[in-house]
């Protein structure tokens, strides 16, 4: 009996350990991650990198239209595609019927997901620059870009949804209240920190995307800032690409790259941040 | 006097015959308890008189509830109406995630009341009711989620009684509750019998016959015996309400 029993607590313990070893392993590669892309570019950080317009053929300077950029494509993306995809979500979890549509358009859904975002950069092209006549602009970016965050919108905020009470609705149908009353006074409050949630890791996405913005909005170099929405535009991830694959200078250009790719991930992490204290904020006057 | 007239009452979810040819009578500002074992379709029943059944896919449902001399199943009724002047409270306390003063106001705001004096003035008269009012006069606005369970459940009926109902609903108020919120609350519906009709499904016969004036006895979707508490309590006229209250089943 005892040493049935030995073995028992030895599996246990082997387990623990094999799974220790691979959370280090896990910590170790983005250590090694991070450690990598900051020695390679930490040399071009300063104030002036940030805030400089790209000079030489974008072998000195700093790279602030190209932030400028990334931040108009995500504010566009944002603003197409938030009210689409709550609408959406809405739609979806409160009112769709009969079951088996419902069940067809969340496949559809999905299917957008997953698919490759090099596509919707074909995509993008192919409507909004030539259909829409759009050309190669921060707006056919933005719009590209919207269709790219758009599943994700959607799919968080049915979620979110999902999770409000079913007893809080009858409370509410109990009152009086109509099913319009009672998704936007209960319903949608009650599902804003995960609506919340989706959209801000949605900015995360749009602002880290390079395929769907290489044919409908990027440019490698600009001197100014765009002057509409119907110009181009710089951008961080695109200005990687370009400098790692395109620049003529390469023992001054890859550190740019490095560099952009810090600043790249720092406004990255910063948004994943705010969602988790804005959620954390909303989240911590409600129970159930 | 009659308040609510339920005649030849009969639902189905499906293929499933849920409640039988019910025929209920309720008496005003009178408690009248609804009682049986479980799956007997006692909540079901309570949930008629607020159509709050209406949400449920395939349910059918043939008869007529008069109250006040009008059928609510008309199909000119209005049922958005028609819940406000019958209130619910539930089994699990469920107030809505915002302050206790939103949760009072809710019904009335719906119904298009905007004045704030009203509304205070409501929140406050229907906070007395439930016997909440010296507990949270100070904190109207704090979340609703900072009361204890017992205090939420008073709450929600303060919430439902807000609107000035006729007629207050209560599926198993008690169920989640401790003994002692359980008994602030049959307190309560003792007091509110004179403002308000009230109709409680309960699992627990003895709080039925602790509250009630008049006591339904369901089984098996239809309603077995009904009559004055004391008496259906003290002289079962039905084998099977004596075995219910004897406790040889439920």
């Amino acid at each position: 009996m005892k040493n049935i029993s030995d073995k028992r607590k030895l599996r246990n313990l082997q387990g623990i350990i094999l799974l220790r070893i691979i959370i280090a392993a896990n910590i170790f590669f983005l250590f090694l991650f991070l450690a990598m892309i900051f020695l390679k570019g930490y040399k071009v950080l300063s104030l002036s990198f940030l805030f400089e317009f790209p000079r030489q053929h974008m072998t000195e300077g700093g790279i602030f239209p190209a932030i400028i950029g990334t931040l108009l494509l995500t504010v566009i993306s944002v603003i197409i595609a938030m009210p689409l995809g709550i609408s959406g979500s809405i739609f979806l979890s409160e009112y769709a019927r009969p079951q088996w549509l419902v069940k067809i358009i969340r496949l559809a859904i999905n299917t957008l997901a997953g698919v490759p975002s090099i596509v919707y950069g074909l995509f993008g092209m192919a409507f909004f620059v030539y259909f829409l006549r759009f050309n190669v602009s921060i707006l056919a970016g933005g719009c590209t870009l919207a269709v790219l965050i758009l599943p994700i919108i959607i799919n968080a905020g049915e979620e979110a949804i999902k999770t409000v009470p079913t007893d809080i609705r009858e409370a509410s149908y109990a009152l009086g209240a109509t099913k319009r009353e009672t998704i936007i006074k209960i319903v949608l409050p009650s599902a804003l920190p995960g609506i919340l949630t989706g959209v801000i890791l949605s900015i995360g996405r749009a602002a880290g995307e390079t395929a769907p913005i290489l044919f409908t909005a990027g440019t490698f170099y600009m001197i100014g800032l765009p002057g509409s929405l119907f110009d181009k535009c710089m951008a961080l991830p695109y200005q990687i690409y370009a400098l790692m694959t395109e620049g003529t200078h390469p023992e001054k250009q890859h550190p740019i790259a490095y560099g952009t790719a810090i600043v790249l991930l720092v406004l990255i992490f910063i948004i994943n941040f705010t969602a988790v204290l804005l959620r954390y904020k909303i989240r911590r006057n409600r129970r159930w | 006097m009659v308040d609510v007239l339920v005649e030849n009452l009969n639902l189905w979810f499906g293929n499933a015959h849920i409640l039988k040819n019910i025929r209920l009578d309720i008496y005003d500002n009178k408690v009248t308890a609804l009682i049986g074992p479980s799956g007997c379709g006692k909540s079901t029943l309570i949930r008629c008189f607020n159509r709050m059944n209406d949400f449920i896919e395939n349910v059918k449902i043939e008869g007529r509830i008069l109250i006040d001399n009008e059928d609510i199943y008309n199909e000119k009724s209005d049922v958005f109406d028609l819940r406000s002047r019958v209130g619910m409270v539930f089994q699990k306390p469920n107030p809505f995630p915002k302050s206790i003063y939103e949760n009072l106001v809710y019904g009335l705001k719906i119904k298009g009341i905007k004045k704030k004096s009203v509304l205070e003035e409501r929140a406050e008269k229907s906070l007395k009711q439930a016997g909440l009012w010296i507990e949270v006069k100070d904190r109207l606005h704090s979340s609703a989620f900072s009361l204890s369970g017992g205090q939420q459940q008073r709450l929600c009926i303060a919430r439902a009684l807000a609107t000035e109902p006729e007629i207050l609903l209560l599926d198993e108020p008690t169920s989640a509750l401790d003994p002692k919120s359980s008994n602030k609350i049959e307190e309560l519906l003792l007091e509110l019998k004179n403002s308000v009709t009230i109709i409680i499904v309960t699992h627990n016969f003895s709080q039925a016959g602790r509250v009630s004036d008049y006591t339904a006895f369901l089984y098996l979707g239809e309603i077995v015996e009904y009559g004055k508490t004391d008496k259906l309590f003290t002289v079962p006229k039905d084998k099977r309400t004596e075995e219910f209250l004897t406790g040889r089943f439920g």
